[in-house]
């Protein structure tokens, strides 16, 4: 067990400071939450700068154009550019984390040069059409139908919680290309053009009060056969493979800032004199503990997936630390509202829109209820079942 | 950056097992308990020759020369195991207690105001220096007849722990060279036995779970019972990272959060595990009580859970 960082990491660690410390005072100010524009415009100029500097697609494949990076080396970069207050991922989030591995690991080399290199140059972005109104949870229920004429497919049906659908170029699909096969044979994966006849993108309000998802109604929109990636009713393990992609390194950034919050927290709490309360102290004493460790499941996370090899891992490691991370998350903005006191009904100070918004943690990305199921069977092997 | 078990560590923990479930199975562990027998000292010998106690000490003086992560991967499996004996004051002070590195003697541990565990089989008695004086010596070792002779027995709830109630103060006696670190070290190694505990009730619950048949179904493929075993696994993982990383840094702060999250975990899981194997648990046949008892009792031993989170709120300002 060694938790120190080899000569070579550290190096990529210095460059890397080096280098955001460069470039970071140039940055333009950040757009406002309900900008979309000047969201995917500052999203996709950062991404640009990743890229002049060799940082984009640290952790792709370098035959898919990324730099091959190690976990850890991958790990690195999104600690230091959480710390350094860089912009995060924003809408290249599927681009770069979901479409693009997937076309990497099951494109042809033709779908690979044309819809790899924009992604790593910031040039386009991609959202994901998965959920249905009727298909959450239990994807699987996907109804949205496509059904092929000539060297077309045509789709009709309905998509829902699709993040950045306003300002994306391309949009990951899966559609029922065989509605008489079980459930999971019956798939495919495609990739829309957003801007195809037919496509209607309504945006949903969150309970935040801005507009970070949208429904999306596909109206007969004809998508070419041959944006179809992996084999017609294969599209089911065409997107798992994706998922254990992350290695690790999905909410490495997010538990840096967590931490950074819980010292800022307790920064409040001293100035405002809560911090004598030896109730709340311990609380974010406890919460203190929790991050730490929750830092600590990472790297163990990691460097598992680094002893892996470039074969990944099962990304059930990531259902036991997403479990607790999301939890913890929403604890410590229940802390923040108890150091906040009656501020805490002010939606301009800080903490008190994260509060809002870590809501979602224990239900995107799967729920608390399904990562248990998976946790349950996968990991400790107990039956199927209700 | 390495956070994985090396192929050392690895057969460090597998021989700890492999002897454990050979010398302290379960009908051996099951026979201790209806004897009462305390501490079993040809065990205590036999996990001496195995290096329990002199893990840490240099090879030139009879150890093994090896560290904390490496000490913590064995008291995990004692706390699987549920061994009992003062294994941790007795490894602690390995150097300075003639015998104690063989398995020759038997040390306890007294901090203020705690009962003392296994008092009446001790040979000597190492007195722990108060946790609000952290700069302060670690702690001093005393003969511990003098202070049985003034101790009055406590009936223990954990009946593989007998307790005494120590009254009277107790004066300082001889100081431990660089003892600075016992209350940390053994709040570290009483953490890795919580965590042991926590994923042995983990496993407990989940093979019961799977075996179990009620509405004709293994009652592990409910969804009520199967999100409780799982969990129990996520506080059992999270205590395993937080101590391991504790055993590796040795970091004072860092050992606090392992303990607080490993009694959590050792405490919880149990619960949770009592509550899987429905009436059973609560039989003195099933072993889970054996697991809740003494993780209760290690809650409250070397950092308690109010300690940890004051110095973990400390770190924070």
């Amino acid at each position: 067990m060694d938790l120190a960082y080899t000569e070579e990491e550290q190096e990529f660690r210095a460059r890397l400071r080096a280098w955001l410390a460069a470039v970071l005072p140039g940055l333009p100010a950040k757009p406002r939450p309900d900008d979309w524009p000047g969201r995917r415009a500052y999203d996709t100029a950062w991404q640009r700068m990743l890229y002049d500097a060799g940082y984009a697609g640290l952790h792709w494949p370098v035959d898919a154009g990324g730099r091959g990076a190690t976990p850890t080396q991958h790990l690195i970069f999104l600690e230091e550019t959480e710390r350094a207050g860089a912009p995060y991922v924003g809408a290249n989030f599927v681009g770069l984390l979901h479409a693009g591995p997937t076309i990497a690991a099951e494109g042809t080399a033709e779908q690979r040069a044309r819809w790899l290199p924009p992604v790593l140059r910031g040039d386009e972005i991609w959202c994901q059409g998965f959920s249905e109104p009727e298909a959450g949870s239990d994807l699987a229920a996907l109804r949205t139908r496509a059904v092929r004429d000539g060297d077309h497919y045509v789709v009709s049906g309905s998509k829902i919680w699709t993040s950045h659908a306003e300002v994306a170029d391309w949009c990951e699909l899966l559609v029922r290309t065989d509605p008489a096969a079980p459930r999971h044979r019956g798939i495919s994966w495609l990739a829309m053009e957003m801007d195809a006849p037919g496509v209607t993108v309504r945006p949903l309000r969150t309970l935040a009060g801005s507009t970070e998802f949208a429904e999306m109604f596909l109206d007969e929109v004809r998508v070419p056969v041959s944006h179809r990636v992996g084999a017609e009713n294969d599209g089911w393990r065409v997107t798992m493979v994706t998922l254990s992609f992350e290695r690790g390194t999905a909410f490495v950034g997010e538990v840096v800032a967590c931490r950074r919050t819980l010292a800022a927290l307790a920064a409040d709490a001293r100035r405002n004199g809560r911090w004598d309360d030896p109730v709340l102290r311990r609380r974010l004493g406890r919460l203190n503990a929790e991050f730490r460790a929750l830092w600590r499941l990472t790297q163990w996370n990691v460097s598992e997936a680094q002893r892996a090899g470039s074969g990944g891992v099962p990304g059930t490691g990531g259902s036991v630390f997403k479990l607790r991370y999301s939890h913890a998350r929403q604890e410590l903005y229940e802390a923040a509202a108890e150091v906040l006191g009656a501020d805490s009904a002010d939606l301009d100070r800080e903490w008190v829109l994260d509060r809002l918004s870590s809501l979602s943690y224990t239900i995107a990305a799967g729920t608390s209820q399904i990562q248990r199921n998976i946790v349950a069977e996968r990991i400790l092997g107990l039956p199927k079942g209700r | 950056m390495d956070f994985q078990l090396s192929d050392d560590q690895r057969a460090l923990r597998a021989g700890v097992r492999e002897l454990l479930a050979g010398r302290f199975g379960r009908d051996r562990m099951r026979a201790a308990l209806d004897a009462a027998t305390g501490v079993d000292r040809a065990l205590w010998r036999e996990l001496g020759e195995a290096g329990f106690f002199a893990l840490r000490l240099p090879e030139a003086e009879g150890g093994v020369g090896l560290g904390l992560p490496e000490a913590a991967l064995l008291f995990e499996e004692a706390g699987r195991s549920l061994l009992p004996g003062p294994l941790i004051a007795t490894h602690l002070v390995a150097g300075s207690v003639k015998g104690a590195a063989r398995g020759e003697a038997v040390v306890a541990v007294l901090d203020a105001g705690q009962p003392v565990a296994h008092l009446g089989e001790a040979d000597a008695l190492l007195v722990l220096a108060p946790a609000n004086a952290p700069r302060a010596p670690g702690g001093t070792l005393r003969d511990a007849a003098p202070v049985r002779d003034a101790a009055g027995p406590v009936r223990s709830a954990d009946p593989f722990t007998p307790l005494w109630r120590v009254t009277d103060p107790v004066e300082a006696g001889e100081p431990l060279p660089g003892a600075g670190r016992l209350r940390e070290e053994g709040a570290l190694l009483a953490a890795a036995e919580q965590l042991g505990s926590a994923a042995r009730t983990t496993e407990m619950a989940v093979q019961h779970a799977g075996a179990r048949e009620q509405f004709g179904a293994p009652i592990g493929s409910f969804q009520a019972v199967k999100h409780l075993c799982a969990g129990m696994l996520v506080r059992a993982e999270l205590a395993r990272s937080a101590v391991y990383a504790a055993a590796v840094t040795a970091d004072p702060v860092e050992i606090a959060g392992a303990k607080l999250l490993a009694d959590d975990a050792a405490v919880r899981n149990a619960r949770d595990c009592l509550q899987v194997h429905g009436g059973m648990g609560f039989t003195w046949e099933s072993d889970v009580h054996l697991h809740l008892k003494r993780a209760w009792l290690r809650s409250g031993q070397w950092l308690t859970a109010a300690a940890a989170e004051e110095m973990l709120a400390g770190d924070l300002c």
